[in-house]
């Protein structure tokens, strides 16, 4: 009985976990189908979302070297997400004229250098705004969990998995059932054909590149009160969102969430049984076999050149 | 010049001289090349200024290996701080944990980052693109994870100190100056190989690679083996720079070989110039130099590196190598060899025989519900030309790319000359002979039409002697035939559009093809040149080949062909004699629709 309540709770956690890294492959994924673009920076924007929590949380710790003052600040928690939010839309547009669009005609391996760029130049710049130390973040609803049977059901990882459903059925709407969501596939599988019908591209683009970071800020801070603020958090996720997108099948919706889940569930249970320091490195490992025997993925490659 | 007129073809590649100012680069070069490692001798340096010396030697090593992978082949490598470190690790392991001898240890870090890099390949390779970018990092932090916490084996984060400098025919390397002079002769020695690579068989392969995969593939470029040998090199130069290193500076750690440094590496190839060995020797010194002259900065200098990286990508996509010799090209035009007089292009076309060259039956390509190709049956004589026609969306192409191998047949059988080519990967039958042009073209871009052309004749079994100079004789035979003899040298991407026409029919010629598809060769040609091409075309037909050819125009088609296939919805409607088939009422009806024409038949 305890052992099957153990198997539950690290299923649980991995069940979480596996979300954050869904709500990151989702972005990845999105950008992908409007741009062709692999986002090494797609984890950044997590990183992104924690700051923006700590800093109007609790404010900004300074930087004497940079002669740049520290000062706090203590805003409600819920005014705090809507504010990180909307800095995260702030950065997604950024993000788009500054990494994406100048490099827009070029083959796809310049914008993948330069979203590593970018990755780096974000997470050194936060560095040089905020220090080394990692940072704690209260959690979403101020109580511990509940225990069911006895499984400990933490409060923080049943809001992940909330939010995750929400945004998954939020998303299929968006895309399937409104006319801007129409217009983002259009744009995602024919740029030029949507083009000629009359669509926006650019702005298409920009919307892509907004909701894609919105949605990597708010993993940020859902997963913040679990795994600290740091600087090199987005970068780990983010392996492993993408990790989930190659096992669910390049470029597929599904199959990020999908792959994602899996990812967590694996890292969850190895951690358990196998072994902790070398946590991080079975999700490579599910990532290696998957491509020695199932290239596509679980649900096919979404993304293909053709003849 | 007139040496070069008696000894028509095979002379002409001793031709291609280096000029003055080429001989100009060479001395400045050299002279720069000798003067940097004895520095450290003729000035009084710290030991912080010689341990700079000694990273932008042994990390240039590292960064040469991304030149071949990234600059020649196109294939990116986010790991080479991991191959970096496989060297340095053998060597730091080695001498002081195994008590190994230093060459058997640095012997056994190029082995092992060899391995390290095929297997690495073999898997991910053919896959290519976003999924390397993937692996790569995933190998480099396993690897990161490994050496931080295998605590028995690697020392884990406390790392090897005390690793010593090697004896080299018993010459005792001990001082730092004399080991650096060492390890700037064995750059020396990579930065020769890395610049001499894309002049080789193997270089213009991985070239055609980066340029265009599929049509490298198709012309008889092993894709994926040239990939991996690439990968491979590149992990080899990682692994000797990263052994160097170790005894050049006695202390190793984990840190030194984390995804920032692969980062680093590929920062450097892509500052200096990602296609240009010397570029990447600059620009590693560059990225090496850079902290100490940016020290201003401070906490800020890593987000500006960042933003640096954009910078590159967007202003000097060529690095500064590309921005210098663009420079020195306007200043002083290099150059280029007139050829004067090649050999006529041997067709080696066989006896006729009985067989077909080539036979397709029950050919079925199916995309899902959509059968775009439904079971047709061709046979193409040999030495006629057969044309393909049909309306948009017959399957005319898809059955060309299924012929050619870009994609396998959901059923049924394709025989080239008596063999079997069904399961084929499209380079093996361009090895079998089959030759083959695009709709779209699709040439080299970045290379010039001889070395197209040269790609083309580098086949598999191509019945040309062994040799560069038997292989550019073959390609510049192969540019006179189709009349842009002239244009040999230029960078194809500059040709107007029919002579890049003409270097992709070259390049299939060049090859000895026993069967020639042409993938709609009269498209986005104007009238003159589609004159020029039909005529090109029969003289073709006059030499014996054989051609497979699917085309719009019916003047051309008409013209040219002995037999024509007509397809519509992926089946064959019609089959014959040009002047029969093209009033057969089924191909009209195909053409212009259903009505009177259906009646008429009808009636008759």
């Amino acid at each position: 009985m305890e052992v099957l309540a153990n198997n539950l709770q690290v299923l649980f956690q991995g069940l979480a976990l596996g979300s954050i890294y869904a709500l990151v492959a989702l972005g990845f994924v999105l950008i992908i189908r409007a741009t062709n673009v692999v986002n090494f920076a797609q984890g950044d924007f997590a990183m992104l979302g924690g700051y923006a929590m700590v800093l109007f949380l609790v404010g900004m710790p300074g930087n004497p070297e940079l002669h740049l003052p520290g000062f706090e600040m203590h805003l409600p928690y819920w005014l705090a997400i809507v504010l990180a939010a909307g800095v995260m839309a702030i950065i997604g547009v950024a993000f788009n004229y500054g990494v994406y669009y100048p490099l827009r005609n070029r083959p796809f391996l310049p914008v993948l250098i330069s979203t590593l760029g970018a990755s780096i130049f974000l997470q050194n710049t936060i560095l040089a705004l905020f220090n080394p130390q990692p940072r704690p973040l209260d959690k979403l609803i101020n109580i511990d969990g509940v225990t069911i049977g006895g499984v400990f059901l933490d409060s923080q990882y049943l809001v992940i998995l909330v939010f995750t459903i929400l945004a998954v059925a939020f998303q299929y709407f968006f895309f399937e059932h409104t006319l801007i969501g129409k217009k983002l596939q259009a744009t995602s599988q024919d740029k030029d054909m949507a083009r000629l019908l009359g669509i926006p591209v650019t702005w298409m683009i920009i919307i892509t590149f907004v909701y894609s970071s919105v949605l990597g800020g708010m993993a940020g801070i859902l997963v913040a009160p679990i795994l600290f603020v740091s600087i090199g958090m987005g970068s780990t996720i983010a392996l492993k969102a993408f990790a989930a997108t190659i096992i669910g099948g390049f470029g597929d919706v599904a199959g990020a969430i999908v792959g994602g889940i899996i990812i967590g569930v694996i890292e969850s249970f190895a951690a358990y049984y196998i072994s902790v320091p070398y946590k991080d490195a079975y999700a490579f490992l599910a990532l290696f076999l998957v491509l020695l025997f199932r290239p596509q993925g679980i649900f096919g490659e979404k993304v293909s050149e053709k003849a | 010049m007139n040496d070069a007129t008696t000894k028509p073809g095979a002379a002409i590649p001793a031709k291609l001289v280096v000029s003055q100012s080429n001989a100009l680069n060479l001395v400045v070069i050299a002279v720069c090349a000798i003067a940097f490692p004895l520095i450290p001798y003729a000035l009084h340096v710290s030991d912080y200024v010689l341990n700079i010396f000694m990273n932008s030697v042994t990390y240039a090593m590292a960064v040469l290996g991304m030149v071949v992978v990234l600059g020649y082949a196109g294939q990116i490598n986010l790991a080479q701080a991991a191959f970096f470190g496989i060297g340095a690790y053998a060597v730091g392991l080695g001498t002081m944990a195994w008590g190994l001898h230093f060459w058997l240890s640095f012997a056994l870090g190029m082995g092992a980052a060899a391995i390290a890099g095929l297997v690495l390949g073999l898997t991910t390779l053919r896959l290519g693109g976003h999924y390397l970018a993937m692996i790569t990092i995933s190998f480099q932090q396993i690897f990161d994870l490994v050496l931080v916490n295998w605590i028995e084996v690697t020392h884990g984060p406390d790392g090897i100190p005390g690793i010593e400098t090697p004896t080299l025919f018993g010459l005792h390397l001990t001082d730092k100056r004399a080991y650096l002079l060492f390890c700037a002769a064995v750059l020396y020695l990579l930065l020769w190989f890395v610049w001499w690579l894309p002049k080789t068989r193997l270089g213009r392969a991985m070239r055609a690679v980066r340029d265009n995969e599929l049509a490298a593939e198709t012309i008889g470029v092993h894709t994926l083996r040239t990939k991996v040998i690439a990968f491979t090199i590149s992990a080899v130069l990682g692994g000797i720079g990263g052994a160097l290193y170790a005894a050049g500076f006695s202390y190793i750690s984990p840190d030194n070989f984390n995804f920032l440094r692969s980062v680093e590496f590929l920062t450097a190839a892509l500052l200096g110039g990602v296609s240009s060995p010397f570029g990447a020797a600059l620009g590693t010194v560059l990225i090496v130099l850079l902290p100490e002259w940016l020290r201003f900065l401070k906490s800020l200098y890593l987000a500006v590196y960042g933003l640096g990286v954009i910078l590159i990508m967007v202003f000097m996509p060529e690095g500064i190598w590309g921005l210098l010799r663009g420079a020195f090209h306007r200043v002083s035009k290099p150059r280029i060899p007139v050829v004067t007089s090649v050999a006529p292009l041997d067709f080696a076309v066989k006896e006729p025989v009985d067989r077909p060259i080539l036979k397709l039956t029950n050919l079925q390509k199916h995309f899902g519900g959509l059968k775009a190709v439904d079971g047709i049956d061709i046979e193409v004589a040999h030495g006629t030309v057969h044309a393909l026609i049909g309306p948009n969306g017959s399957g005319k192409t898809t059955s060309l790319n299924v012929v050619n191998g870009i994609y396998r047949p959901t059923a049924g059988s394709i025989i080239l000359d008596g063999v079997d080519v069904t399961q084929m990967k499209p380079h093996a039958r361009a090895g079998l002979g089959m030759g083959r042009t695009f709709q779209n073209i699709r040439l080299f871009p970045t290379m010039t039409a001889l070395e197209n052309v040269m790609v083309g004749g580098q086949r598999d079994n191509n019945p040309i002697h062994d040799g560069r100079d038997a292989l550019v004789a073959r390609a510049l035979s192969a540019l006179d035939f189709v009349g842009i003899l002239d244009r040999a040298h230029a960078i194809v991407r500059n040709l107007p559009y029919g002579h890049q026409r003409l270097v992709e029919i070259a390049r299939a010629l060049a090859g000895h093809p026993k069967l020639l598809l042409l993938d709609e060769p009269g498209a986005g040609l104007n009238q003159t040149e589609k004159q020029e091409l039909v005529a090109l075309l029969k003289r073709l037909r006059g030499h014996g080949l054989t051609i497979f050819l699917i085309d719009h125009d019916m003047g051309v088609v008409e013209k040219l062909s002995d037999k024509i296939t007509v397809l519509n919805f992926g089946k064959k409607i019609a089959e014959g004699a040009p002047q029969e088939v093209l009033r057969h009422p089924d191909v009209i009806a195909a053409y212009l629709g259903e009505g009177p024409t259906t009646n008429a038949a009808a009636r008759a």
